[in-house]
């Protein structure tokens, strides 16, 4: 994972598939933000195109998105769970690491204090991507032990308020009283309030959202990185809707995600005092090289 | 010499070579259908295969790929200097190891989590696996070895393959030339004549210039192009 990992032996760059060759000739890698980015996403070649998600996957969107923000793709590593998730974010073209259900959280502390020994001079940016079941159910002691000790990568939960990937069971984030395929009876109790855990547990850096604007969507997620590189861990709560398990037809599907922003998804941003004055450094800085 | 290690398909599930009492060889020597040879004798056996079996074709992979270390040039000629010397060779690379879904497209690369697809595909019957890190080799070794029945040969950096009828160890630049040489060697002795040619461009490379493209080339589609950055489109159909 550097820059020279995507440059081809010059030989064999007619060998490469396509694919590949737009990569390197057309993609982020070591570009700058203002020539890539989710604003300009369209014209350039996208580190994950192709998935094998459903049709209308709001989660699919939101993972183009994250992949659009990263700040340096060439430095990043990503790293997930069993879940949907996985199946696009599996396939970009950043190394991606399995955690075995739910232990995300712990392999990305190892692997960011390995890359701190490993590249005392550079940020290598460890970003966990997990659903709502692999972060707040059976990966929570992990994430929160890992927020607790302050490790310094960044989490972002795609919350489909269900386990969609395995028929549609309730998870520790669907909503109290949620009727779904396999808890035909109702949720008994209420949604975790994971916002509220992560600040509690030394987050420097949390945000809820439901992103249907895609830039402070990215804005959100390259402060997360941003803040993880120095200060402490982030931690992005994101409403990524299941259309299959929650019946939410495929045209409808963006609809729902306004509502969501009017309702408990409502924008909420926190951070600490030196979060703000970092962010206001690099946002200051960028927009010095804009003018 | 008895073969511990055949040619597949040997099935669903295959036992593993090292279950099967196949060792790696110690250095300066090689395996030879799971048998401890020179390293001699295993190339030039590997030899024969790529020169008489159909559709010879070289894997390369990611290490051998991308300009990640100073001396992965030299390697890189080399295996195209080999690959120059093999009657009618193809070149399908293992650019990296992520899941390709919903598809590969088996002309134009191979990957490790189906590699038999890439093979089955194009009616492989010998090939080289250079380049390629060694948890995935031996993944996608054994996989060939349970669905296809190509002869595999292992050209490994490190201590070779256990899965492949043919496995060279501490291969390096100067080892790729040396087998370079014997394979022409052998290629002599069976007398075939081939002038080296380089192998074709990977076919899912456009054909065309796309510099001279205008939008209506994209027909029915040209709705569908988005202007870049700061491009405005003014002539259109």
């Amino acid at each position: 994972m550097s820059l020279r990992y995507m440059i081809p032996v010059s030989k064999f760059k007619k060998y490469l598939p396509k694919d590949y060759v737009e990569l390197v000739d057309y993609g982020p890698f070591g570009k700058d933000y203002s020539d890539v980015g989710v604003k300009n996403m369209g014209t350039y070649k996208e580190l994950v195109e192709e998935h094998p998600m459903c049709s209308g996957c709001w989660m699919a969107y939101y993972i183009k998105i994250i992949f659009a923000s990263l700040p340096n793709p060439e430095d990043t590593v990503t790293i997930g769970t069993a879940g949907c998730g996985r199946l696009a974010i599996s396939q970009a073209a950043v190394p991606f690491i399995y955690g075995n259900y739910g232990d995300q959280n712990a392999m990305a502390s190892g692997i960011t204090r390995a890359f701190r020994l490993r590249f005392p001079d550079r940020h290598k940016d460890v970003i966990t991507i997990a659903g709502d079941g692999g972060m707040m159910d059976i990966g929570f002691s992990m994430t929160m032990h890992a927020w607790f000790r302050r490790e310094r990568f960044t989490t972002i939960m795609l919350d489909n308020e269900v386990y969609g990937n395995t028929g549609g069971q309730e998870s520790g984030m669907s909503m109290e009283g949620a009727i779904l395929k396999m808890s035909p009876t109702g949720k008994k109790f209420g949604k975790m309030p994971a916002m509220q855990l992560a600040i509690t547990a030394g987050c420097v850096y949390v945000v809820k959202m439901s992103p249907t604007n895609i830039n402070k969507a990215s804005k959100a997620i390259r402060r997360a990185i941003f803040a993880a590189r120095t200060l402490g861990p982030t931690f992005i709560h994101a409403y990524t809707s299941c259309n299959i398990e929650y019946s939410i037809p495929t045209n409808d599907v963006f609809r729902d995600a306004k509502e969501m922003e009017k309702g408990r998804f409502a924008f909420e941003e926190y951070m600490t005092p030196e979060a703000k004055e970092l962010f206001a450094q690099i946002e200051s800085k960028n927009k010095r090289e804009v003018s | 010499m008895s073969k511990k290690i055949t040619v597949g398909p040997v099935g669903y599930m295959p036992q593993s070579a090292p279950s099967m009492g196949v060792e790696l060889s110690p250095k300066g020597q090689a395996l030879l259908y799971g048998n401890i040879v020179t390293e001699e004798e295993a190339m030039r056996d590997a030899a024969k295969a790529l020169l008489t079996m159909a559709n010879p074709t070289i894997f390369p992979g990611p290490q051998v790929l991308w300009d990640w270390k100073d001396d992965v040039a030299e390697k890189s000629a080399a295996i195209l200097d080999l690959a120059a010397e093999i009657p009618n060779c193809r070149i399908i690379p293992m650019p990296d190891y992520r899941p390709k879904y919903p598809k590969i497209d088996a002309e134009a690369e191979i990957n490790p989590n189906h590699p038999n697809l890439t093979i089955l595909h194009n009616k492989i019957k010998a090939a080289i696996f250079i380049g390629v890190h060694c948890h995935y080799a031996n993944l996608s070794l054994r996989m060939i070895r349970a669905g296809t029945d190509c002869y595999t040969i292992a050209m490994c950096a490190f201590m070779g393959h256990e899965e492949a009828m043919a496995s060279i160890r501490d291969v390096h630049a100067e080892d790729v030339l040396r087998f370079k040489d014997i394979l022409v060697q052998v290629r002599n002795e069976l007398g075939i004549e081939w002038t080296a040619k380089m192998p074709p461009e990977n076919p899912s490379l456009p054909k065309e210039d796309w510099g001279t493209l205008t939008p209506a080339d994209y027909g029915e589609y040209r709705s569908l192009l988005m202007s870049k950055k700061g491009e405005h489109i003014a002539d259109v159909e």
